[in-house]
């Protein structure tokens, strides 16, 4: 098998807009007979009412319990006798569908995916037990310090009437509140064409990608939605950080203690969020461990794990560092990522950490483009961002043009320890 | 499934395997040993994985504090894994970082430094890890239930080990285990991507040629005896969510009852598939299964799972399920054992074993969507089963019957083989 690599060529992909408003991008590869179906669409959790935290997520956990005129006992005959698991995620802003199917499976789930998305059932039976599933989801989650101190940490960071400070599974009390109504009301008020995105990548020609999406989509009328909140209201920015935002979960039956020490950052849209991106390597990208990781983990031996990440979406996101360490050595370890994080804020970061972060983030990139699932992530986040159809070599000028002082700039105007939030979950009470 | 694969072995008894894949400009480097916790013995619980860590913190060629930023410079991702039958390290990178990692692997194959100091930093990492599993009592209820099944087979220690040998553990004891096993004549070295595979075998003579060779003593290992009676594990734990967990001991991959007991497992849970590394990456296609239908979609439990993988000695079938929301784990546990008697003493229907088998053939085709998913079936299959085993099994598993599923059903899932465990949240 041989082709001129993709990163030599860019992706390139083919993008259409149908008549009613749906948009399709499609990347044909050939490096094994299957396909990736990525349907997004632009309503996520941030659509929940208020006090009706959650709807958003149990919807999505609904639309393969039943669409249009197939049961949910017809829906997954369908998928499992093909060996196709989708994974529906939800986002504050998405709802993405995503299959990975053999090709000649493909027309076919595309067909299903689009009954998923314009008209799922939502029967009552199964709304049950999809919220029963929920909330043991939410129940075990209590019981894990990780999930505790992640819980806690957005609403310390954004407050808790901002819509990034809400809980976006819901909590027991308004689950309880979500009914059949409620769901098919959400899907009504924000499903619409125009705001969903089909990404195919694999071994499917343009044509037929646009003649299966016309099939799937095409009829999905652009005047029965939505009816209400056409587009959602733009996000305010985070509230200006009040000090010492700082919670303890006691949890003495645990093992281990989890700490989540977080910034709010920038929007994607941000022309520093390459920088930041550098930054963020720099300080301790997860799984590259970068300051905080040789601190914590390499040279102290505290945790197991210990990085940060940072996202950035339609408001200003997120740099969360995390660890988990023993309860005897979380002072230890928030000292520890206080000096890095300080350090990086005072002293910028160097020309050889810059110069090594660049080549590790342009060096991923291909990587991050080898499987069909991988280009259809990359793909349909350019199309979030409006980033562009080239955004894959556009991306590597946008990164080999961060500077040193930039990322210094990056750090000293977010990493302000006075202005973190942190969450401790575990073996651990306050001294 | 998987490419044309070109076999050598160099002359210090080093197994190489190159498949050529050039549609991405990425090579990726798998380093397999036949070393995993099967290979420990008293004392030395967790030195397999533990030597793992410590063949990251620097070798004569590598300074500790670069081997991580090694292949970061490329734009890399590495890691490495260690179970009960197998450790192993990869990276995956540009094309133009592939002497690079042979030269890593090849100092970690037989000059890595153990400094007392990188060792004694590394003891208190892995004991978080392992009190980060503790965390978690899903895992808590998955190591005392398999301590239990086994009793005299080494695969009844967790990989991770028992505490007690992690705090105990020399330097030299843990160096011995890698002096031990790292050795060519006990590894595989895989590479698969946008090579040229007489280059790429050039390049692995080159890098690691002069390695000398080593017989590796492997020891004895007991073999677990037939078990006569079923054992219980009931435990109560601070908690709010209730967990069973029912474990047979099963075949091994070389067994002929592997491919029919993989149908099994899908008829019950839904397919996996082969590739364990892969299939961390998505749950398995279960609406239809026979435990999701009788308690997922009943509401008895939120969750079910089954497990089943390659080994190189027998392992286990362990089915888990996570009770449903107001649903007693004592409940559940009858239930689960009742679906699971029903299927020993009736086998599968017809249309349940075409759909399972459809669904490994599936899943098979796409868990193979990288050079690194490649790189690690070609590795794994070599290292747990032999040459050749991965080739037959698609075949295998076309060929099971109804009354293959029946069989195997019938005889593994017996009351008297079967280990089961319940953990109530108090």
């Amino acid at each position: 098998m041989t082709s001129t690599p993709t990163a030599l060529r860019g992706l390139a992909p083919a993008r259409e807009c149908l008549a009613n408003g749906v948009t399709l991008i499609v990347k044909p590869t050939a490096t094994q007979p299957a396909v990736t179906i990525n349907a997004t669409v632009s309503a996520g959790s941030l659509c929940d009412p208020r006090g009706a935290e959650g709807t958003a997520h149990l919807l999505s956990r609904l639309l393969d319990r039943g669409a249009g005129t197939r049961r949910g006992e017809e829906v997954a005959d369908f998928l499992d006798l093909r060996g196709v698991s989708p994974s529906i995620t939800v986002s504050r802003q998405t709802t993405s569908v995503t299959c990975d199917c053999l090709a000649e499976d493909a027309e076919a789930v595309l067909a299903l995916v689009g009954e998923m998305l314009r008209t799922p059932t939502c029967a009552e039976g199964d709304v049950q037990v999809c919220r029963s599933q929920v909330l043991t989801g939410l129940r075990q989650d209590e019981e894990s310090p990780a999930a505790r101190a992640l819980d806690a940490i957005m609403p310390l960071l954004y407050g808790q009437d901002h819509p990034y400070g809400r809980p976006p599974r819901g909590l027991p009390a308004t689950l309880d509140l979500i009914d059949r109504s409620r769901l098919l009301e959400l899907h009504a008020a924000h499903f619409a064409p125009r705001r969903l995105t089909v990404v195919l990548v694999g071994s499917i020609s343009v044509s037929a990608a646009v003649a299966a999406t016309t099939r799937a989509f095409g009829t999905w009328d652009v005047r029965a939605v939505p009816h209400v909140g056409t587009d959602l209201s733009p996000l305010s920015p985070p509230p200006s950080p009040p000090a010492n935002r700082r919670r303890v979960i006691p949890m003495p039956a645990k093992s281990q203690a989890d700490i989540v020490y977080g910034f709010t950052t920038i929007a994607r849209s941000d022309p520093a969020f390459y920088a930041y991106w550098v930054m963020n390597n720099v300080l301790g990208q997860y799984g590259i461990g970068g300051r905080i990781g040789r601190s914590v983990r390499e040279k102290q031996g505290l945790a197991y794990y210990a990085g940060s990440v940072f996202e950035a979406g339609h408001t200003a996101g997120t740099l969360l560092v995390r660890a988990g360490v023993n309860g005897d050595n979380v002072d230890r370890a928030l000292e520890s990522i206080e000096h890095e994080v300080m350090a990086l804020a005072r002293d910028g970061a160097t020309d050889e950490e810059v110069a090594r972060a660049k080549r590790y983030l342009l060096g991923a990139l291909p990587r991050s483009l080898e499987t069909n699932a991988g280009i259809a992530r990359f793909l349909q986040t350019a199309q979030e961002f409006d980033l562009g159809l080239d955004h894959d070599r556009a991306l590597l000028e946008l990164v080999d043009a961060v500077t040193v002082d930039a990322v210094g700039e990056a750090a000293r105007r977010t990493l302000v320890p006075a202005q973190a939030a942190v969450a401790i979950a575990g073996p651990y009470e306050a001294s | 499934m998987l490419p044309l694969i070109r076999a050598a072995v160099l002359d210090n008894g080093l197994q190489v395997r190159v498949a050529e894949l050039h549609t991405t400009p990425l090579v990726s480097v798998w380093c397999w040993y036949r070393v995993g916790s099967r290979d420990e013995g008293p004392g030395l619980t967790g030195a397999s994985h533990w030597a793992e860590h410590m063949n990251f913190k620097g070798t004569v060629g590598i300074p500790a504090g670069e081997f991580k930023q090694f292949i970061d410079r490329f734009g890399g991702f590495w890691n490495g894994y260690t179970w009960i039958d197998q450790t192993t390290y990869v990276a995956t990178a540009t094309k133009d970082a592939l002497d690079p990692m042979l030269f890593m692997e090849a100092e970690r194959m037989d000059r890595c430094l153990y400094a007392p100091a990188a060792f004694e930093s590394e003891r208190t990492v892995i004991i978080s890890e392992l009190q980060g599993g503790e965390n978690d009592p899903d895992n808590l209820l998955d190591i005392e239930v398999t301590a239990t099944a086994f009793t005299s087979h080494t695969y009844r220690h967790p990989t991770i080990g028992w505490e007690g040998d992690l705090r105990t553990m020399s330097r030299d004891d843990l160096h011995g285990h890698y002096r031990r096993f790292y050795a060519p004549t006990n590894a595989t070295l895989v590479i698969v991507g946008d090579v040229d595979a007489d280059d790429a075998l050039r390049q692995a003579e080159r890098r690691f040629g002069a390695i000398p060779a080593r017989e590796t003593d492997r020891g004895v290992i007991t073999a677990e005896p037939e078990q006569s009676g079923e054992r219980r594990v009931e435990m109560v734990r601070e908690g709010t969510t209730g967990y069973v967990k029912v474990a047979y001991h099963a075949p091994a991959a070389t067994d002929p009852d592997f491919a029919p007991m993989l149908v099994l497992d899908a008829v019950l849970t839904g397919a996996k598939g082969l590739n364990v590394w892969a299939s961390f990456s998505g749950p398995a296609p279960q609406r239809r299964a026979r435990l999701y239908r009788a308690l997922v979609d009943t509401g008895q439990a939120a969750a079910v799972a089954g497990s089943f993988v390659a080994t190189a000695d027998p392992y286990l079938f362990m089915v888990s399920a996570t009770a449903g929301d107001g649903i007693a784990v004592l409940e559940l546990r009858d239930l689960l054992l009742a679906a699971l008697d029903t299927v020993r003493l009736e086998g599968a229907t017809p249309d349940e074993v075409d759909r399972a088998k459809r669904q490994l053939r599936a899943r098979i085709v796409l868990e193979n969507g990288s050079i690194t998913s490649i790189g690690h079936q070609i590795g794994f299959f070599e290292t747990v089963a032999g040459s050749g085993v991965f080739d037959q099994l698609v075949s295998r598993i076309a060929a099971v019957s109804d009354h293959d599923v029946a069989r195997v059903a019938a005889r593994y899932l017996s009351t008297h083989n079967r280990t089961v465990g319940s953990l109530q949240p108090a």
